[in-house]
């Protein structure tokens, strides 16, 4: 939904810019204005996205836009590179401590961020690398939570230490230190109640804690669903408590996940794992650049503008020789199936057509008018070919027409129609012959699959 | 204005205080720091409000009625928009006089959303005030998937002093549904609250089981009244607009609670959902001692959204 408003408005407002060389200042600003809504929606801090777009606007100016791309593209291809940079551009490992030293890690986050879940999760990774963990039930205030967590560590086959809520946690904590040195434990995690952040009492508990054992690693768990509040929730246990990486939670869900930029920009600190889902196995690795994809909301158009960079898979040979034959009107059925490849292969005509400068076609257009069903008829038409009446189409007389037909399962109105076509591209290829310049898949016409209305 | 009323609004505003110093701080910036209006003000206001989490449609909706309203009346100076704007949300935000009418019915109070936003807390607090004006209640708890989530509302429920429906952990949630609503008719109970799992609105068979229970509520008890609140977070962002809709598509929702209001966070959402979506506020939590969850006021909300003074912009 978000994505193709996004692409939509920034196909609208390029419409009528020819790809060109440089970015301007204006083709800058005006595709920024539209990539800084996106960021909004997907709630990404208002001062972390004024920021992060004038960084961008600074870099954009004056870049040279690829072929293949207009300026909002590549404007858009800028901003996902500094999207992915900021968010650290690799997946950071949590750190545990060294040897066989016990290392402590401390949960800390908001009410319903999805701690007590996310701690039996973690705990089932670290079980994986055959570490020894232990679940340390720190939150005393809300009912239940220590059973909860008894029965997530029961199902993780991990065990759980608890003292019953009449003790400080900080006591609890020390507790479960000496029962883990005990029992051979050599990574205990801290449960701790879910805060306010400007609950001055409760961001003390974490102090105090912190302050009487040494935490290793303290974990924010962040909602991923969080609004604009999320920076002020990161920098405030960050400034009070030291945060050392950062759990997303709930990113199952559609949210777009803006906060994750948010936190990662106020904070400086990793996101180390993303919450899944409710199976305690849901928890995985953080890529910075899947993220930057989904807050900006353009996953296919990102995907195509990759591809576009890295230019469409043509042997350059083979390419120059299919485009001198087009000039001369020349290209025959083979040239027709390999460019029908290509464009399969980056994603579908629907999103190339999108994607070509200058064609100002919306997507849900393009999504009614393209008929993948139809193009996969006259690919079987070309298929019912030899390969000799592939190379020469002239070849095609009626009792062979009516076996492609029949090989094709189409009618022979419909192969006759659809050679006529071709042949009229041909012909439009001979008249184009002295602009031919480089085209996106080699076939600016791609006429002979019926499909000419649609330009 | 009478003693709980005053209360009231000092407890929200206190609730509110820090939402105050962000977001209002900022748009009475906004207000003195222009001399004319004109389109960087116009921005900069727009910019304060999706700050506010409003979210970026429902704030081009407000500030369309500001900009017509300051055409119409032919407003010079930037501070008197701020009256416009306030009661420009104040206006929209406005709960009907027959939003609570469920209170004084045979209800059943069927309380859904994601995971992590405080429904069990909710409810128990919900269940609360309805003992407290002297109704009969029962609570339904049909989570029966996560861990230790019955004990929880037990406590809640030992708390308010109410009853409640249970089963295991794992079995299907829609027979605790099934055995609350007969059990209600049997004791002749006024308002059954059934408290459910929390649920990512993207997930269809966990939809799917929403909707079956339901079914079973106007099955079993068609004449009940029904109410159907959704529990956001007043902590998320824009997602809260998809949940409201997803969740609108399973049951009809009647209404929403707003919850973690204490913090920092505005809850300009429920703006941004009152705006697109016509499903009004009707509770707020600001806090977790058990009282701590409160109608609805548009007023005193925007008020101490906004750190309007009492008596500011009397309404004419």
């Amino acid at each position: 939904m978000a994505f193709e408003s996004l692409s939509d408005k920034l196909q609208n407002v390029f419409k009528n810019l020819r790809a060109k060389g440089r970015l301007t200042e204006e083709d800058v600003k005006v595709a920024l204005k539209e990539v800084k809504m996106a960021l909004l929606e997907a709630d990404v801090n208002f001062k972390v996205v004024k920021q992060f777009v004038k960084s961008v606007e600074e870099r954009a100016i004056g870049q040279d836009v690829m072929s293949g791309l207009n300026p909002g593209q590549m404007v858009v291809k800028i901003v996902h590179e500094e999207l992915i940079s900021l968010m650290g551009s690799d997946t950071t490992e949590m750190k545990l401590a060294p040897g066989q030293q016990t290392t402590v890690i401390m949960m800390a986050g908001l009410q319903g961020a999805g701690k007590t879940t996310t701690t039996a999760k973690i705990a089932g990774k670290l079980k994986q690398k055959s570490k020894k963990p232990l679940l340390v039930a720190c939150d005393i205030y809300r009912p239940a939570a220590i059973e909860q967590l008894h029965i997530n560590g029961e199902k993780q086959g991990v065990d759980v230490f608890s003292m019953g809520t009449g003790h400080k946690p900080v006591d609890i904590a020390k507790a479960a230190l000496e029962h883990a040195s005990k029992n051979g434990h050599n990574v205990v995690i801290l449960d701790t109640a879910g805060r306010l952040h400007i609950d001055e009492a409760m961001m003390a508990e974490l102090q105090e804690i912190k302050a009487c054992i040494t935490v290793h690693q303290t974990l924010l768990v962040v909602d991923a669903m969080t609004g604009q509040d999320a920076v002020n929730v990161a920098k405030e246990f960050n400034e009070k408590v030291g945060v050392d990486g950062i759990v997303l939670s709930k990113m199952d869900g559609d949210t777009r996940g803006g906060a994750a930029l948010s936190v990662k920009a106020v904070t400086g600190k990793p996101i180390l794992f993303v919450g899944m889902g409710e199976k305690l196995s849901d928890l995985e690795q953080f890529y910075p650049d899947r993220m930057a994809s989904r807050i900006l909301g353009m996953g296919d158009v990102l995907t195509l503008i990759e591809k576009a960079a890295e230019n469409i898979d043509i042997d350059e040979a083979k390419e120059k020789d299919m485009m001198s034959r087009m000039k001369k009107g020349k290209f025959d059925f083979e040239d027709y199936l390999e460019s029908m490849k290509q464009m399969r292969n980056m994603g579908g005509l629907g999103s190339i057509l999108g994607m070509l400068p200058g064609m100002g076609i919306k997507a849900a257009d393009l999504e009614n008018a393209i008929d993948e069903k139809q193009m996969k008829r006259t690919e079987a038409i070309v298929l019912s070919m030899t390969p000799a009446e592939r190379k020469n189409p002239k070849l095609l007389n009626p009792s062979r027409k009516h076996r492609i037909a029949k090989g094709a399962g189409v009618d022979i109105a419909v192969v006759n129609r659809f050679i006529k076509q071709f042949e009229q591209s041909q012909k439009m290829m001979k008249q184009f012959s002295g602009m031919g310049k480089r085209g996106f898949g080699g076939f600016p016409g791609m006429g002979g699959r019926g499909g000419r209305k649609y330009f | 204005m009478g003693e709980e009323k005053k209360g009231f609004f000092a407890r929200l505003k206190a609730g509110l205080a820090k939402t105050r110093n962000n977001i209002v701080h900022g748009i009475d910036q906004v207000f003195s720091g222009y001399s004319d209006i004109d389109n960087d003000f116009y921005e900069e206001l727009e910019e304060r409000l999706i700050m506010g989490d409003i979210g970026v449609n429902a704030t081009s909706e407000i500030m369309e009625r500001v900009r017509e309203s300051v055409k119409t009346l032919q407003i010079k100076v930037p501070w008197q928009c701020k009256k416009l704007l306030i009661n420009s949300i104040k206006e929209q935000m406005q709960v009907q006089e027959t939003a609570y009418d469920f209170e004084n019915k045979k209800s059943v109070i069927f309380v859904i959303g994601v995971n992590g936003v405080g429904k069990t807390t909710s409810v128990g607090k919900l269940a609360y005030n309805l003992k407290a004006s002297g109704r009969k209640v029962l609570i339904a708890a049909a989570d029966t998937y996560r861990a230790a989530a019955n004990d929880q509302l037990r406590e809640w429920a030992n708390r308010a002093g109410v009853d409640m429906i249970s089963s295991k952990e794992g079995t299907d949630p829609a027979s605790v549904v099934f055995d609350a609503v007969s059990a209600a008719k049997a004791r002749n109970v006024d308002v059954l609250i059934c408290d459910t799992a929390g649920r990512l609105h993207n997930r269809k068979n966990l939809m799917e089981e929403l909707k079956k229970m339901n079914r079973i509520i106007d099955r079993e008890f068609p004449d009940a009244h029904r109410e159907n609140l959704i529990v956001l977070d007043g902590t998320t962002g824009q997602n809260a607009l998809v949940q409201a809709k997803e969740f609108g598509s399973v049951t009809d929702l009647t209404g929403i609670i707003l919850t973690k209001l204490d913090g920092t966070a505005k809850g300009g959402i429920a703006v941004a959902i009152q705006s697109e979506l016509k499903v009004p506020v009707k509770y707020i939590g600001v806090g977790e001692g058990i009282e701590d969850l409160q109608k609805f006021d548009s007023n005193a909300f925007v008020n101490a959204l906004f750190e309007v003074q009492d008596g500011e912009f009397e309404e004419d």
